[in-house]
């Protein structure tokens, strides 16, 4: 029953890469709409195809094949070593194990692809196709399974309470694995690929560039939402045990922090600017859903709207930060609504959430070591495997297809051909 | 710059790991750890600065 119901859950988490590639091309130039809609979908189709050929194997699952070292008198699992290339271990349905280990290849197959579309939203407008399709491949064959081993297939972070006598690293959703990797990912692409010709004046000074369709955006909130609540159930069943009615929860949870997110930051823009910035509202709900996935299934109704809010507020000032101060050119949000959301999310789950074994003390402490292994091992892993990628092939778009747009330059026409374009588009500032 | 930048996050996270592999109580483990984090966020704002002064000189 409980496998069936995970099954389905799963079934739901493409729409959640729907809405996220519906997010990214509406905050993006139309120039590169379909670019943007490509993109996404050869992000997945790529992760999809790694993920399940290579990924898997050293993703792992709890109790399957596992690389460690010894070392302070403790085993540390760090990397799964199944087989490569699987050959269908989920033919016998009577076998529960057997059905598990296909379940998590499905789920994880899905979560890798949703984790490889997050950073083309930080590459939009200037990010090439082919690179972003080997650093795709490079993210769910090895990068996102790294991880993912470490936290969901009894890896060292989920064994910290076996091992230390604090309590194991939590992440329900997938807030950490899959949000704050593709969050990481989008910032090493921001770094590398640089801000849009015409962004930052001299001075260093930012011009707004909005997004081309807010309608889009505001549609791919709620395609996302179906998706998230798919992601946070699947997983929750599948590594945490929930049964059927903490799932229900876990969908009342995921809508009041995407709910609370999105108010949040309605508030915040309407208090600073006057009006409700829409494109930052939607961001905020995207926060709101990130940052509540890591807790879903362990935390009360009001613990999710705090964590809602706490994320939709963090998000408002994140994004102005990071384009004011830190001139950091990320067109749809990403590094704020993913990685930052997301390390909100896993401390907020040491803070509010409701174990059966442990302390609170011990739990955030678990926390905060899964926040610094992202922070200290994954983001200068991912960042040198991106520098590497870029000297390789090139990231960014030569100078004219900065001006022409990215459908144009790499697609041959435009998503919107009938559309009357105008001449001061391509007159560069 | 950048490469400092990423010895300081990878020092930061082993800094945490020593603090739990070297202090069994967790009175003890608390402030190492967040020192740890501490250093992973000098190492981010490195890393950050390094890329923003690269931007410019490209300009």
């Amino acid at each position: 029953m409980n496998l069936l119901l995970c099954l389905l859950c799963i079934m739901l988490i493409p729409l959640a890469a729907a809405g996220l590639a519906l997010i990214h091309q509406g905050l993006g130039r139309s120039r590169s709409a379909a670019h943007a809609m490509l993109g996404a979908l050869c992000a997945l189709g790529i992760a999809a195809i790694v993920f399940a050929m290579i990924g898997f194997s050293w993703a792992g699952f709890a109790g399957g094949a596992a690389h460690s070292f010894a070392a302070g008198s403790v085993r540390w699992d760090w990397l799964g070593a199944g087989q490569f290339f699987p050959n269908g271990f989920g033919a016998d349905a009577m076998d529960v194990a057997s059905y598990r280990k296909s379940l998590t290849l499905c789920l994880e197959m899905f979560a890798a692809g949703l984790a490889a579309t997050i950073p083309l939203s930080g590459g939009s407008d200037r990010w090439r196709l082919a690179p972003a399709c080997i650093a795709s491949a490079m993210l769910a064959g090895f990068l996102f399974p790294l991880f993912a081993h470490w936290v969901w297939a009894a890896g060292w972070l989920a064994q910290l309470g076996a091992n230390f006598g604090i309590s194991g690293f939590v992440d329900a959703g997938g807030a950490g694995v899959v949000q704050v990797v593709g969050g990481l990912m989008a910032v090493s692409v921001v770094w590398i690929s640089g801000p849009r010709r015409g962004k930052f004046a001299a001075d260093g000074m930012p011009a707004a560039i909005p997004g081309h369709n807010i309608v889009q955006v505001l549609f791919g909130c709620i395609l996302a939402l179906v998706g998230w609540i798919g992601l946070d159930s699947a997983s929750s069943i599948l590594f945490y045990g929930a049964g059927p009615e903490k799932v229900v929860w876990i969908v009342i949870n995921a809508m009041l922090s995407a709910s609370a997110g999105c108010l949040a930051a309605l508030v915040v823009t309407r208090a600073r600017y006057k009006k409700p910035d829409a494109s930052i509202s939607a961001n905020g709900w995207i926060a709101g859903l990130v940052a509540g996935s890591a807790a879903c299934a362990f935390v009360t109704p009001v613990a999710a709207v705090d964590t809602g809010i706490v994320a939709g507020v963090l998000v408002t000032y994140m994004i102005e930060i990071a384009e004011l101060r830190l001139q950091a050119d990320d067109p749809g949000g990403a590094v704020s609504v993913h990685a930052g959301a997301g390390l909100w999310g896993l401390i907020a789950v040491g803070l509010f959430g409701h174990f059966a074994d442990g302390t609170r003390a011990g739990h955030l402490l678990a926390q905060f070591v899964g926040v610094a292994a992202l922070l200290g091992f994954m983001l200068p892993l991912i960042y040198c495997a991106n520098l590497l990628l870029n000297r390789v092939m090139p990231y960014r778009v030569d100078n004219d297809g900065d001006w022409q747009g990215m459908d144009v330059r790499e697609l041959g026409a435009g998503a919107y051909p009938e559309f009357v374009v105008h001449a001061d588009e391509f007159v560069p500032r | 710059m950048r490469l400092i930048g990423c010895l300081l996050l990878l020092s930061g996270f082993f800094l945490v790991l020593s603090a739990l592999v070297m202090f069994p109580a967790p009175l003890m483990r608390f402030p190492f750890v967040g020192a740890g984090l501490g250093v992973e966020v000098i190492g981010v704002g490195l890393l950050t600065r390094a890329n923003t002064l690269m931007q410019k000189e490209q300009k």
